[in-house]
């Protein structure tokens, strides 16, 4: 049987990956990928007390809904800013981008 | 409706999958393989919603993650690739610390799920996800809604604008 708790462990593991992905990658894309794993661990947890919780209402849904809007605007920006720096610095590992440093 | 045991079933074999093309993306050196297993998450993800009942999530996630994001990060990859591919998404000098941490935070993540109590409610799912969704996106959540659609023209028009490049001349 099912609960809620094995979809709430399964986001938990989802987002420390992500977070791991994020925290430890030198590609910056890569740090982008990292990001959208822990916004779909989010999703999992909304989505899952939403079944769970407040089984006739979708407001669960409603609010991954706004998370995935959200994560997609980040990813469109993330990537273009890559991009545009990748063009001035031929370099995409975020170790090397220091040139506000002191 | 899946019979309880059929779910059981499924689920794990969803989590095994999601988990293992998790650990893919966040492990491998070919930063082409890590975004290809990112597309193979996306999906296992979208069979969680339809276990959970939510098939227009399910739909959105294919559409927008499995679709549109992964094809930008595709284009992100080839677009700035230099030197050898098979070298291309290495760890940094911190990831023994990060390990640790991300570590810990899921230990006391799983301890603290097992000690909440949740009061769980049996109702039935609206027949009609989508009707429902629809009834709460231009009802209730109608001004976060627009203001969603005003973010997405302006993350569009900013994305343009940054990957484009201002021309100095002008």
């Amino acid at each position: 049987m099912i609960t809620l708790n094995h979809y709430l462990a399964l986001g938990g593991m989802l987002f420390c990956i992500g977070l791991y992905g994020a925290l430890a990658k030198k590609n910056a894309i890569a740090i982008l990928m990292g990001i959208e794993l822990m916004l779909n661990a989010v999703n999992i947890n909304l989505v899952a007390f939403n079944h769970y919780l407040e089984p006739s209402k979708v407001v669960g849904q409603v609010f991954a809904i706004f998370v995935i809007v959200v994560a997609a605007a980040e990813v469109a920006v993330g990537l273009a800013l890559v991009l545009n720096i990748y063009r001035r610095r031929l370099e995409s590992n975020v170790d090397d981008f220091n040139w506000l440093k002191w | 409706m899946l019979s309880t045991s059929t779910s059981t079933l499924v689920f794990w074999f969803l989590t095994i999958l999601i988990v293992a093309s998790a650990l893919a993306v966040v492990l491998l050196r070919n930063i082409v393989h890590s975004a290809l297993f990112l597309i193979l998450t996306f999906v296992g993800i979208a069979g969680i919603y339809i276990l959970l009942n939510a098939e227009f999530l399910a739909a959105v996630q294919i559409l927008v993650y499995a679709g549109a994001i992964a094809i930008l990060v595709v284009f992100a990859v080839m677009l700035t690739r230099r030197g050898d591919i098979s070298e291309s998404n290495l760890f940094n000098k911190n990831y023994l610390a990060a390990g640790v941490l991300c570590l810990a935070l899921f230990i006391l993540n799983t301890f603290l799920i097992g000690q909440t109590f949740w009061t769980i409610k049996s109702g039935e799912p609206p027949l009609n996800n989508v009707g429902a969704i629809a009834d709460a996106f231009l009802g209730r959540y109608v001004l976060p809604f627009e203001v969603a659609a005003v973010l997405l023209l302006v993350a569009m028009v900013g994305a343009i604008l940054l990957a484009r490049g201002v021309n100095q001349d002008q």
